[in-house]
């Protein structure tokens, strides 16, 4: 391979008797290959190190477009492999110098990645996202209507006072519910993790973002959950749920920072 | 009060909304540290994700889905 060639990772998995990926293509519309070794696979695809290397990725990644164009392109070929068996996908612009590098990673990660891809086995990524149902202000007013009188400083201070605190009140009840959500939620699932909030000017929405967990779900358990969150949406009126998913198992991998 | 019921494995019509791919795939995954020839592992992606997107927050507003 040419010493411009970077080798990107998407996802190890387990060896299987007929791994291929030929319909979709990779990150730059690469062609996607495999490395094998210690009975795992590794799926790929070369990279050009003058757009992948370490310093024009660091620039690359934060141009959005350039960011989107390689997020989904990983996606696609992460979801088409996890069509095919239990993975445990590779954080994005995971590249190594060349093949043997990937294959001495899957060596010498051997007992780890085979623990990793038994912990996701026959699950999937369902992602929940809370917002509050509406701003926070019609406490307020009705406090606020309550102690209406003279429009005296000391009125007007009052009310305010107490305007501040309704909407205080409501935003605490909101996370609390939030927290509650979560933990139930949590109940009907394998394994659970939070993401930071989404920023409003991201999420799409206006309201505040009070919870963005994703649960790691059995399939078989799959209609359970989103019956669940179904059961949410009713009980929980102040909040507005959005679900996503299936995903394969991104926020369920493990990191060498953890195992340490 | 809405559930955005996703589309199943084999049915997608819709591609995934950016920023929560963005959440999985810059926050989620293996990561393998030190073997890595290049150094993007030691990079904090979190960091590089939010600068990406604020920095461009209006342009991924603006964006038809």
């Amino acid at each position: 391979m040419s010493e411009t060639g970077g080798i990107w990772v998407y996802a190890v998995r387990r060896s299987v008797p007929s791994p291929r990926l030929t319909l979709v293509s990779g990150v730059a519309g690469a062609a996607i290959k495999t490395v094998q070794a210690a009975g795992l696979t590794a799926v790929i695809s070369e990279v050009d190190l003058a757009e992948f290397g370490a310093e024009p990725l660091r620039r690359n990644l934060e141009d959005l477009d350039w960011l989107e164009a390689v997020a989904r392109a990983h996606h696609s070929v992460v979801e088409a492999a996890a069509t095919q068996g239990p993975l445990v996908p590779m954080r994005l612009a995971t590249v190594y110098g060349d093949q043997s590098g990937v294959a001495d990673m899957l060596a010498a990660r051997r007992a780890l990645i085979h623990a990793g891809i038994d912990r996701v086995t026959g699950r999937m990524e369902w992602g929940v996202k809370a917002f509050a149902s509406d701003a926070p202000a019609q406490a307020g007013d009705e406090a606020a209507a309550e102690l209406a009188g003279p429009a005296s400083g000391v009125a007007y201070l009052n009310r305010r006072r107490a305007q501040l605190s309704a909407s205080e009140k409501a935003r605490g009840r909101a996370a609390y519910l939030a927290e509650r959500l979560h933990a139930e939620l949590s109940g009907a699932a394998e394994a659970a993790e939070l993401h930071r909030p989404q920023d409003p000017q991201l999420s799409g929405s206006a309201n505040t973002m009070l919870m963005n967990a994703t649960y790691l779900v059995g399939d078989r358990h799959a209609a359970g959950f989103r019956a669940a969150v179904d059961q949410a949406v009713q009980r929980y009126p102040a909040l507005r749920l959005q679900l996503t998913g299936p995903w394969p198992p991104y926020s369920f991998a493990f990191t060498d920072a953890s195992q340490a | 009060m809405t559930v955005v019921q996703p589309a199943g494995p084999g049915s997608r019509q819709e591609q995934v909304a950016l920023v929560d791919l963005l959440d999985r795939v810059l926050a989620g995954g293996v990561v393998v540290a030190g073997e890595v020839t290049l150094s993007i592992a030691d990079v904090d992606m979190v960091t590089i994700s939010v600068r990406a997107l604020v920095s461009s927050a209006g342009t991924l507003a603006a964006r038809p889905r």
